[in-house]
């Protein structure tokens, strides 16, 4: 069996899930067997150098870059799998959605209690920084996703399963303990 | 034995007795109905609607039905579960029920019912409410993002004379449950912890005392909600 392509990456998230997708330890050696690793933080590849099985998605969109590099992965991922609450509902990014952008840049870069060298009071404008969306949304608000992956982070065995299912075509039997939301 | 009555639920034939709920006849034996806005001891209410089975093929809340002889009830069809789980979605989507960053997640019964019907996303877009969040009170945070208006809070936690410490406030899309200001300045650390036990999400919290029991420890982590009837 030809082995099945693999990339991952971390938009609006904490890597959390990606350490949770290392936690799968020794199962780590099966699953070089099953996939090979095409873009991803694991490898460092930057782009895409061909086509690709399963694109893996941590984190929500809160920025123009998230954006973009979610709908790269779309273009060039088969099959899409949202891990993580912050992909699926934007999780902890999300809650400033209750909040301005300009209260939030203000308390970030002007009024914080550990703002002390921005003198001039600047916001950062400059071009080559991603423009912030006006709220967090989930990956599934922007491009089609295929399957979704709950927890925070998802736990080791859930995200090892799936993809065994995902690879071998076969049906998950998921115990009770491994979908949470937190 | 003119008060005893036979009824069906999912093609199990059960004995039960004149004058109760389909819901406790269920219970009684070992059938398990989710329910979200109902409690045990108080009135049920049938505003929340997952407690909805099909009687005799047609829709009715459970919570609040007596039984009659001869019901043939139908509590587990796909039908039911989907529509079920679309109301779990709504409330979902309708809040900012943020899990992870949660006090009461694990605990927590909308969640708990999210797991036992399979909901991993909403179907539904995400509404992300913005409103207010009432620390107040000396003992309790009332943060109304999470609040799904079950009214549990309202019926269950009252003082010696019986005045009620939660209540509603404003009408229809601005509806919401408000503790009252001077009651909750002086409202007891006992009722405080009732008041965040009986709500079934994360809408009361108790002050002080945040995320006690570890992960893995928690009342929905081993077991799904409705494991303890089914026994």
């Amino acid at each position: 069996m030809e082995k099945k392509v693999i990339a991952t990456t971390s938009l609006a998230g904490c890597f959390g899930c990606h350490m949770s997708f290392l936690d799968i330890d020794e199962r780590l050696l099966d699953l070089i067997e099953l996939v090979e690793f095409n873009k991803s933080p694991i490898d460092d590849i930057k782009r895409f150098t061909k086509p690709v099985d399963i694109g893996i998605i941590e984190g929500g969109c809160a920025n123009s870059e998230n954006v973009e590099v979610l709908r790269y992965f779309r273009e060039n991922c088969k099959i899409l799998v949202s891990l993580g609450e912050c992909a699926i509902m934007g999780g902890l990014p999300a809650m400033r959605n209750g909040i301005s952008i300009d209260e939030c840049l203000a308390e970030a870069y002007l009024n914080g209690p550990t703002v002390q060298l921005n003198k001039e009071k600047i916001l950062p404008n400059d071009e080559e920084i991603p423009m912030l969306l006006d709220r967090v949304v989930p990956c599934h608000e922007v491009v089609k996703i295929d399957y979704f992956l709950p927890g925070c982070a998802p736990r080791a065995d859930l995200i090892w399963d799936a993809l065994v299912a995902i690879v071998t075509g076969k049906e998950m039997d998921l115990p009770y303990e491994v979908i949470k939301f937190d | 034995m003119a008060d005893t009555i036979k009824i069906k639920i999912d093609g199990k034939e059960i004995i039960t007795a004149k004058g109760k709920t389909i819901l406790e006849a269920a219970t009684d034996n070992g059938v398990y109905i989710p329910t979200l806005c109902h409690f045990p001891g108080v009135p049920p209410k049938g505003s929340c609607r997952i407690c909805t089975v099909k009687v005799n093929n047609r829709f009715m809340t459970s919570c609040s039905t007596p039984v009659a002889d001869g019901m043939t009830i139908d509590n587990n069809h796909d039908e039911i579960k989907d529509y079920r789980k679309s109301i779990v979605e709504l409330l979902f989507i309708s809040g900012n029920h943020f899990c992870p960053a949660c006090e009461k997640s694990g605990n927590c019964e909308l969640q708990a019912l999210a797991y036992r019907l399979g909901m991993l996303v909403p179907r539904f877009p995400y509404s992300f409410p913005n409103k207010e969040v009432d620390a107040s009170s000396p003992k309790i945070i009332k943060e109304q993002n999470r609040c799904i208006l079950c009214k549990r809070c309202i019926k269950t936690i009252k003082d010696k004379e019986g005045k009620r410490y939660f209540a509603f406030n404003r009408r229809g899309n601005h509806l919401e449950v408000v503790l009252d200001k001077q009651m909750g300045q002086a409202i007891s650390d006992k009722l405080a912890q009732q008041a965040m036990e009986n709500c079934p999400v994360g809408s009361i919290i108790y002050k002080g005392k945040g995320f006690s029991e570890p992960i893995g420890s928690r009342k929905f982590d081993k077991k799904p909600i409705g494991s303890s009837i089914e026994e």
